[in-house]
């Protein structure tokens, strides 16, 4: 019996989406996406179908040998575990390995929660945009600081990683926001090196099924 | 050649994360000595330089091991997992499993607590912050309890004990420290009980821990 292709329950503009589409790109895991809007019809995240996959009613989630996984970290670990080839996302070494998920759960327990549209939404209009910049200032600032000791070409020494995965797309909230980046310049760097490979350019919100014509690359 | 030296965890009584890495080290049966950081006196104590150069994130907690100094709670649990893998075992064999123990920890380490953390709650302002949390924390636990549905056997995933169920037990504490009702999240109100009735989660309890304050104390 062949097995489906694996669907991943996607927003084009998602940061913790993006994470597990360039996780699939490097793994070179071919897949389908069923794209969740989380702005139309009161966003379809709420849907009843979609809650019954994803009880916390976010994305992404990815549904693959035979079942339905969510939260981005989980399901990049999980990639990793069975699909270790050609691209390995975590280091060998467990010092090394730390650091990955240090930062990576920096960015995505520390910084992404505290911006994402529903935490704004209770924050309201009128103060988002203020608490959205500080949130990920403070964070930059420390992540930034940590870099100092871990950075090489990529987060965490010269292979590229789990932490990259985060890394990249929570900067493109920053500029959403429009935080100012001079004061990061490895995050600077490491982000503008990583933009540039495929993996990153293909899973990239412009290049999306649900993006929107005017905001296509 | 100089013995190792004992591994010091940087911990506040009453902080969730850090109440997590001292389950870990417990159950993994990890002699470690507290360097206690207060959260409340002095402004917060970390906020001081010193402990910014060691979590730049200036949150607890803090491990210094094996010659590093590792933040994030899960991070450090998967470390000491990796590394220390007896007694006892925090992740389960199967990848399948694991991602369960995995999406479980993190919906409570990232979709729940940070939300619901001292300085969310500064920003959020003494009178909307009880509604706040409680909003945060019922709206996660009713996810976490219909996927535990899914996945609980004695505790989170089946009947092997997980870095899932470290992150539980701070969690509820958390929720009944903000008064909300747990009659709606019976397996949740289950495996708590399960699990504070372990030793490890006793000896690590906030409420005997060397910072804890008389009146708290157990």
């Amino acid at each position: 019996m062949q097995a489906g292709k694996p669907v991943l329950y996607s927003f084009f503009r998602s940061s913790c989406s993006w994470r597990v589409r360039i996780a699939l790109a490097l793994k070179e895991i071919d897949y389908d996406t069923f794209p969740i809007s989380l702005i139309k019809d009161g966003g379809q995240q709420f849907t009843k179908e979609f809650q019954a996959l994803s009880p916390m009613s976010q994305v992404p989630a990815l549904k693959i040998d035979g079942i339905t996984l969510t939260q981005s970290l989980a399901i990049i670990e999980y990639l990793e575990e069975t699909r270790p080839t050609p691209v390995r996302l975590l280091p060998q070494d467990p010092k090394k390995r730390a650091s990955v998920r240090l930062i990576s759960d920096l960015i995505a327990s520390g910084i992404q929660p505290l911006q994402n549209l529903s935490v704004l939404k209770k924050v309201g209009q009128e103060a988002q945009l203020t608490w959205a910049q500080e949130v990920i200032s403070s964070g930059f600032e420390a992540l930034e600081h940590i870099l100092q000791s871990t950075a090489g070409k990529y987060c965490v020494g010269n292979e590229i990683s789990m932490a990259d995965l985060c890394l990249v797309p929570q900067v493109a909230n920053a500029q959403k926001f429009k935080v100012d980046l001079s004061p990061y310049p490895i995050i600077n760097r490491i982000n503008k090196t990583l933009l540039a490979m495929e993996a990153f350019q293909v899973s990239h919100p412009s290049r999306q099924p649900d993006t929107p014509p005017e905001l296509r690359a």
